[in-house]
């Protein structure tokens, strides 16, 4: 259906489109705001001092360039392709949502808004866009689900401690999804001194492709870093998605590098046939969140609820750049249960001494897969987007420890 | 540019007064009760109808109204459920205007074609899609131009004369101006700032503007209607159906009155 482009790293065009998706399916009243974003952006990505200071930033105080690391014992126990680590965990806050966060308040400074809000799942981009509030004095509002308040309470105190007010989504499935349209509401109610800071990589355009570029410094590190270390790139590439920013991150610079297999790991939950969130391999085009892109929903076109392990990845879409890179056949797009990612968290506190989050056990679950298939000069790299510590309470109730 | 919606205004023109726009959610409380809610508004005084095609993520509405649209849909309702309401109600009554109001997907996944063909011949004047900006006019807007059906834009406190003549370029049957910055039924508008808007718009369209968002009282509607072609009442509907509902949420032989009573008694400010 679709003739392989010259590149895959053009879009967005001008209308904000990746093919059919992306796009801006807002209510009127977002849209000036929304192009005067898009207006902004394109002035701070011309101007030098503002990639100055977002490079200090995140070396001084986010801790870049996060290394890359060669799993040893995780690879001799697979018995196949050599996997390596970028240990995104490492960043101050603990996760990858800080790269985007930077970008992005730098961007409201710029534009002169005083009041940050957010959504988020598993409360990882709250910290993080907590974080950055704290650092610049501005007034953070995030929204959260009910259901990831409870599970993910570790992080909701995190974001009290740093000054932010987090507000409960209470409608719907009260996950991240009703966590999204409760920060709709509230933008389109205050768009006049408020900026909202999305959490990965969909939404209306300009954000998919802004969050992108933002997140590209993950996979920008990781050619330079495994040029250094091996002397050539990488053969493949695994990440989790939600929405699916650390992926677009680590996949973005090497997609027009043909022989770099590349894998975005989805969750599938208790299984496709079941409950998971698994947008692209078990949704299908649609517009919510002010874009167009692969969804679960029933054949009626309501949204329906994902469910997975991790409050960081049931989210029911995907970023749109993912939808037409599905559609190009660029990247694979594959899913891991529940059960596999509680398994692949396990091996690797046990092998590699590293704490997981549950996100990016989703992504090792494909690697303990994928790696022994492959031969041993085989360079896989895995994206550790995030630590485990907000999931110990998570997971010791699955393994039945009372902590 | 339906006859229905352009006799409608052309009418109450000579009548000398605005319109009264009722908006409520199509299967709400259940399909039989909503369609006695339906066909008793014109007689309480409703001019134009606005009914809702549930969703279950409607990001630019308020609890009330996305309480109203859940309800909807755990009674069964669909999109074939809201066009047979409409053609029910149509069976009986040629001339009062229907808008179908909503968000995009539901009709992304029922295809564009299709819906605007079944729409039509359900009896719709016209459609209010809450999530297509002027941006996205191909998606939806020009097709249904095309099919002989009104595209509704909203016009809000952040369009700016600059912004103007891109909202109102496609837009036909009426203008709805969205009274306050934020979500269906949670501010009350501030009718200053109402008056000089719709003055401020009229300059820039020919069409008549209808107001709405946060109206629930007989008096917000008669200082609206001084102004303003239109005046639309939603929220406070879709609460009254929700208040009639017994103590398991199942409607009550009062639910299509309690709305009846509220529509005819913001009716009559709008007519004095
Ligand atoms: C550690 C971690 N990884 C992944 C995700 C999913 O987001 P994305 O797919 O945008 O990277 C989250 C979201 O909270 C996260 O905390």
């Amino acid at each position: 259906m679709t003739t392989e482009p010259n590149s895959y790293r053009t879009g967005p065009d001008e209308k904000g489109l990746f093919g059919i998706y992306g796009g801006r399916f807002v209510a009127e009243t977002l849209m000036p705001l929304i192009l005067q974003l898009e207006q902004a952006y394109k002035a701070a990505k011309a101007d030098r001092s503002f990639q100055d200071e977002l490079d200090y930033l995140l070396e001084h105080y986010v801790g870049r360039p996060s290394p890359l690391y060669f799993a040893k014992r995780l690879t001799e126990h697979l018995g196949g392709a050599k996997v390596y680590f970028k240990r995104d965990e490492l960043n101050h806050t603990g996760a990858h949502k800080i790269n985007n966060v930077l970008g992005q308040i730098l961007l409201a400074r710029r534009m002169g808004k005083k009041r940050i809000i957010a959504e988020t799942g598993a409360g990882q981009h709250g910290v993080a866009t907590a974080t950055a509030c704290a650092l610049f004095g501005l007034k953070c509002v995030v929204y959260m689900g009910e259901v990831d308040i409870e599970r993910q309470k570790p992080n909701v105190f995190r974001m009290k401690l740093l000054g932010a007010e987090v507000v409960p989504a209470k409608s719907g499935s009260r996950t991240l999804k009703d966590a999204l349209n409760e920060a709709l509401r509230d933008w389109v109610a205050n768009v006049e001194d408020t900026f909202y800071c999305i959490g990965t990589v969909a939404g209306p355009h300009p954000y998919p492709e802004m969050v992108r570029d933002f997140q590209c410094v993950i996979g920008n590190e990781t050619r330079h870093q495994m040029m250094r270390q091996e002397g050539r790139l990488p053969d493949s590439l695994v990440a989790a998605i939600g929405g699916g920013s650390n992926a677009m991150g680590l996949f973005h610079p090497f997609l027009d590098d043909k022989d770099v297999e590349i894998y975005g790991v989805e969750a599938a939950g208790h299984g496709l046939k079941k409950k998971h969130a698994a947008s692209i391999t078990g949704g299908k085009p649609g517009v919510l969140h002010g874009n167009r892109t692969y969804l679960l929903m029933d054949e009626d076109g309501q949204i329906t609820e994902g469910h997975s392990i991790s409050a960081g990845l049931d989210y029911p879409g995907i970023g749109p750049e993912h939808a037409w890179l599905h559609d190009m056949k660029r990247v694979n797009y594959v899913s891991a249960t529940d059960k596999e990612a509680l398994a692949a968290f396990q091996l690797c506190c046990k092998l590699e001494g590293i704490i997981p989050a549950l996100e990016p056990s989703h992504a090792l679950a494909h690697v303990m897969k994928l790696a022994p298939q492959k031969p041993k000069d085989h360079l896989m790299v895995m994206n550790l987007c995030g630590r485990g510590d907000k999931d110990i309470f998570t997971v010791a109730d699955i393994l039945g420890v009372k902590l | 540019m339906t006859a229905r919606m352009d006799d409608k205004f052309a009418a109450l023109k000579k009548q000398g007064r605005a319109a009264l726009v009722t908006f409520v959610t199509a299967g709400d409380p259940d399909a039989a009760t909503s369609l006695k809610i339906v066909e008793g508004l014109p007689k309480a005084g409703a001019d134009i109808i606005e009914l809702g095609m549930p969703f279950t993520d409607p990001m630019a509405d308020g609890p009330a109204i996305q309480e109203a649209g859940l309800r909807a849909l755990r009674a069964g309702a669909t999109m074939k459920t809201t066009l047979k309401l409409l053609k029910a109600f149509r069976a009986k009554d040629k001339t009062t205007p229907v808008v179908l109001m909503g968000y995009y997907n539901p009709i992304y996944v029922y295809g564009v074609e299709k819906f605007l063909k079944d729409a039509k011949a359900a009896g719709c004047d016209g459609l209010i899609v809450v999530d297509l900006p002027p941006e996205e006019d191909s998606e939806l807007c020009i097709p249904a131009m095309e099919a002989g059906l009104n595209f509704i834009r909203l016009a809000t406190p952040t369009t700016d004369d600059a912004r103007a003549p891109a909202v109102f370029k496609h837009t036909s049957g009426f203008v709805y101006y969205v009274s306050v910055l934020g979500i269906t039924g949670t501010k009350a508008p501030d009718l200053k700032s109402v008056a000089a808007n719709v003055k401020r718009l009229k300059k820039h369209t020919s069409l008549p503007i209808c107001v709405g968002f946060g109206v629930k009282t007989a008096e917000q509607a008669r200082a609206i209607a001084q102004n303003a072609d239109g005046v639309v009442v939603g929220s406070a509907l879709v609460s009254a159906v929700e208040k009639s509902l017994d103590k398991k949420g199942k409607p009550t032989a009062s639910t299509p009155k309690a709305v009846h009573k509220l529509v005819a008694k913001i009716a009559k400010g709008v007519r004095t």
